[in-house]
């Protein structure tokens, strides 16, 4: 079993817990190219982790190996006290890690509230055969998740187009109905690759608020990866910086601002 | 030598003959493919389809002649010429120019965003309607196709294998021809792509359809190009397999057992194709020959798919294809 | 003015989630049912049977079974008439070993063995996909149609290799062998079609139907946001088979009466997969409108062509190569969703009519 720090109280009384998610000494290979090279870090319960650095630095392979996509060559990943055994990506997500995606992936044939509704699909366990008849079980549960799913699509203000098919959306709602789909899962870990990326001043701040919505009503653990340096000082409690597959900074947004090592690598200094 | 070794040594030099043919039309599928990521069904057709026009135009048929008679009940059949067949060759190398153009322009210019699958439903239609339209012009009986190649056991192969086998080896004149001819083709089809300026165009089109537009390229002129080239791929594995067994709708299918041959050698690779040919073709016939009699026979039916599946199954993209990586 | 939802509040998640949630839908969908069962059965003769209804019914069966495959879970197989062979032979086979059961259960016990054989010949599309699954599943179609050509088993050791079905009973009316009348065979078909599009329908809606179309729009990003891909791809290869088995069983034994496996070939997958590309990929209404399109075209075109204009039929048969192909892609090009789309598009016109907008 893992050491579990004492949790703390936030500036603006969030509550943040013990470590929740601990990667330790990740490498992750490709044939000859090493995208991780030996990160540790870890995510605390509660709070919003921010993973930034230059392009090709392997953040989004690390949330790969997160959500369970990638397994790393060397090293372990630890959830929640456990380590994580080998295991597909669907019985990652059935323990609670959800997550969006840099590239937009929706599924296009369907419509917003069929999008999100397979947000539940961890959780819907009637069988074939209640299925096929609709009736008892599973027409009870179609309810049941369906409410909880207007309900994230409430929160998120995407009421108004549930029924129309997601291929016809603007970028913007599409990602946050990616955002939807993810919270639907009620997740213990939300996972969010580049949720600002495309997206103007506006859309950034409504976005920005849901993060922040998100973490503040539902206490879910956010980790994300953000290129826009304002977006990641304002909502994260903590900054772990990679850089070339190694991790260059960890510690507060202030702390890793003024660490000299990211300068560099964000100014581009040459590397030997 | 043990006689049933001798046997499979000519069952062997059969499947690899049988094997180049393959590659042959499994080459037009990967020519398009490359250049368009279009997998074309209609390949087989499009070979029946120039063998068929072929055979009319040596023989002066009238286009549509069945469907004019019905409509305006006369009885036309014959313009009443017979025309070389080089020269039969080059109009139907031109109608097969006009019909990948037609199929740029009408089909595939507005199918330019979609999915693989749909491409590939579409030539499926293309395929049935080739064949209607084949069947309208010319007619649907089997016909005799003759130009000139030498047909017949090649009597140099029976005699001299007679002499250190003690038995001699059945081998068609016209498989050789075949043989010959396509490998010649295989040589002048890579030798195109490899070396030539479309060729290399086709290439970068095959690549990344926008930074090859970017260069200057015209995709319309690579697509029609590669329809064209595949248009005349088709026309040759017509020939050869229409003079073999006469022209016949059996051609289609032949469309249909080069599908495990780019299973085998992956859908991008021009070696695969032919590397993946040979194995189904020499594969085919021995299996035949040593398993058929004991399960009943005509395996030939679906052991290149078996085997094609069972190697997918541990190769997925075949031996020479490019590697599938899954990007999130 | 008659096609109207104003004042039709759906007041609760349950009643959104109806197949017709529109009135006029709703009461258009029972006057087809009523049509189907309580008219045609005194009208039908051998013709309109044998010509028209029995092909639609069966047709319509297995192309909501290869939709349920190909139209929701993306998974393309070109096996269909591999699959109804193994209905059709399987059907025989029991039909023959126990002829004291009642056909009923013969039909469904066939759908059973396909749906076995169906996920195992299903098993490769966990590494396979796209067009090489396509490719697989050509392995299944000629494998199957061989086995049943080549092992005698199969046709009871029969000289000729033909299979042919014996005369059985429902509630003492025959509806398969030479004594059969076409009202009873087709209320039999019906009875099974009915019961399938509900079932069908009740899939597609929910859970598991949204995990197969997660799979096929995007099945890595399905599967990691904890689609079981395994579970997904063998149940949609398992239930769609059945569908296929039950289609193949009816065919053969209420509809052909004798088949040899020559009615099972690769032109069989090729015309239930039009049916699905013309009717609507991943739409119930669609396998039903793809099947009555192919199955009523060339009894159109023999009507028109040949019985009024004089034409020899195999230029009939011709033009209708040349017509299915041409509409497959036209389809393609403008509607890829298929007959489905353009009458969910001529509802939402009608929604409004006669205003323009």
């Amino acid at each position: 079993m893992l050491d579990q720090e004492q949790g703390y109280v936030t500036a603006d009384g969030r509550q943040i817990g013990g470590t929740v998610m601990d990667m330790r000494n990740i490498t992750l290979r490709f044939g000859g190219v090493t995208a991780i090279k030996d990160i540790s870090f870890d995510i605390r319960e509660g709070e919003i982790r921010a993973i930034i650095g230059p392009n090709g630095a392997g953040k989004s392979s690390m949330l790969n190996v997160i959500s369970g996509f990638y397994v790393p060559q060397e090293g372990d990943v630890y959830f929640r006290g456990q380590k994580r055994a080998p295991m597909r990506p669907y019985e990652v997500a059935r323990q609670g890690i959800a997550r969006t995606f840099q590239n937009i992936a929706l599924f296009e044939g369907m419509s917003v509230l069929d999008n999100v509704m397979t947000g539940r699909l961890t959780q819907m366990k009637a069988g074939i055969l209640s299925q096929a008849l609709w009736r008892g079980k599973a027409e009870k549960e179609e309810v049941e998740n369906r409410e909880i799913c207007e309900k994230v699509i409430d929160f998120l203000e995407i009421q108004h187009i549930r029924k129309t098919p997601v291929a016809r959306l603007p970028y913007g709602l599409k990602k946050r109905v990616e955002l939807a789909r993810a919270l639907a899962s009620e997740p213990k870990l939300l996972l969010l690759d580049e949720p600002m990326a495309g997206m103007n001043v506006e859309e950034k701040e409504d976005m920005s608020r849901f993060i922040l919505d998100v973490n503040d009503e539902f206490g879910t653990t956010i980790a994300l990866i953000e290129h826009d340096m304002g977006v990641v000082m304002d909502l994260s409690d903590r900054v772990v910086v990679m850089d070339y597959g190694r991790k260059i900074g960890d510690g507060t947004p202030d702390e890793v601002r003024n660490n000299q090592e990211v300068i560099d690598a964000y100014l581009g200094v040459s590397h030997d | 030598m043990p006689e049933q070794l001798v046997f499979a040594m000519e069952v062997f030099l059969n499947g690899l003959m049988a094997g180049v043919l393959y590659a042959l039309v499994a080459l037009g599928f990967v020519l398009i493919y490359k250049a368009s990521g279009i997998f074309n069904y209609a390949q087989g057709v499009m070979a029946l389809f120039s063998a068929m026009t072929l055979v009319g135009i040596m023989e002066g048929q009238v286009p549509f002649s069945h469907l004019i008679n019905a409509i305006l009940g006369t009885s036309v059949h014959h313009f009443g010429w017979h025309l070389p067949a080089a020269l039969a060759i080059l109009v139907t190398m031109g109608v097969m120019v006009l019909l990948a153009w037609l199929v740029q322009v009408v089909i595939f210019r507005h199918l330019v965003n979609q999915e693989p699958i749909i491409l590939f439903m579409a030539t499926i239609g293309l395929a049935y309607f080739l064949e209607g339209l084949g069947d309208l012009m010319w007619g649907s009986d089997i016909k005799k196709l003759d130009v000139g190649l030498p047909q017949g056991i090649n009597l140099w192969i029976d005699e001299t294998t007679f002499n250190i086998f003690d038995y001699g080896f059945f081998i068609d004149n016209l498989d050789i021809v075949a043989t010959i001819i396509a490998a010649i083709l295989v040589g002048i089809l890579v030798v195109f792509s490899q070396y030539t300026k479309q060729g290399r165009a086709m290439r970068a089109v095959a690549d990344d359809h926008q930074a090859a537009l970017s260069v200057g390229v015209s995709l319309s002129f690579i697509w029609v190009m590669v329809w064209s080239v595949a248009g005349f791929v088709a026309l040759v594995a017509g020939i050869m397999w229409g003079a073999k067994s006469g022209v016949q709708f059996s051609l289609s299918l032949i469309a249909l057992k080069a599908l495990p041959v780019l299973m085998l050698g992956g859908f991008t690779s021009i070696p695969g194709a032919i590397v993946g040919g040979l194995i189904i073709g020499v594969g085919e016939k021995l299996f035949e020959f040593a398993i058929g009699p004991i399960i009943g026979g005509a395996t030939e039916n679906w052991f290149a798919y078996v085997l094609a599946l069972v190697f997918l199954v541990f190769r997925p993209q075949g031996l020479f294809g490019d590697k599938i990586i899954e990007r999130v | 003015m008659f096609y109207r939802e104003a004042g039709d509040f759906k007041t609760s998640y349950q009643d959104d989630n109806q197949t017709f949630p529109i009135k006029f839908d709703r009461y258009r969908y029972y006057f087809v049912l009523f049509v189907a069962f309580a008219i045609i059965p005194f009208i039908i003769n051998d013709y309109w049977a044998n010509a028209v209804f029995l092909p639609f019914l069966i047709y319509a069966i297995a192309a909501i079974g290869l939709n349920i495959l190909t139209g929701y879970c993306g998974q393309v197989s070109l096996g269909t008439g591999g699959f109804m062979a193994v209905g059709g032979y399987a059907i025989y086979k029991f039909m023959t070993a126990f002829p004291d059961v009642n056909v009923f259960f013969h039909v469904i016990l066939a759908g059973l063995v396909t749906a076995f054989v169906g996920v195992l010949f299903g098993l490769p599309s966990l590494r396979i996909k796209g067009f090489y699954l396509a490719v697989a599943t050509l392995a299944a179609q000629f494998f199957l149609v061989w086995l049943f050509n080549r092992v005698p088993w199969f046709y009871n050791y029969s000289a000729s290799g033909q299979i042919t079905a014996p005369e059985r009973t429902v509630f003492s009316n025959p509806v398969t062998g030479a004594n059969s009348e076409p009202w009873m065979v087709y209320l039999f078909c019906l009875v099974f079609l009915v019961m399938l599009t509900l079932v069908a329908r009740n899939l597609t809606r929910g859970a598991l139907g949204r995990s197969w179309m997660a799979i096929r729009d995007m099945d890595i990003a399905a599967e990691i946001i904890g689609v079981n891909p395994l579970k997904a791809k063998l149940t949609a290869f398992a239930i769609s088979s059945f569908y296929v088995g039950v289609a193949g069983a009816l065919y053969f034994s209420v509809y052909l009466g004798a088949a040899e496996t020559e009615a099972f070939g690769i032109t069989k997958s090729f015309n239930i997969l039009f049916m699905i590309i013309i009717g609507g990929l991943g739409s119930i209404f669609g396998s039903f409108a793809g099947a009555a399109f192919l199955v009523l075209l060339p009894v159109v075109l023999k009507n028109v062509l040949v019985a009024w204009l004089g034409w020899p039929t195999d230029l009939a048969a011709h033009l209708e190569f040349l017509i299915v192909g041409g509409l497959i892609i036209t389809f393609l090009i403008l509607e890829p969703h298929g007959l489905a789309q353009l009458w969910r598009v001529a509802k939402e016109k009608l929604r409004l009519w006669p205003f323009p907008y």
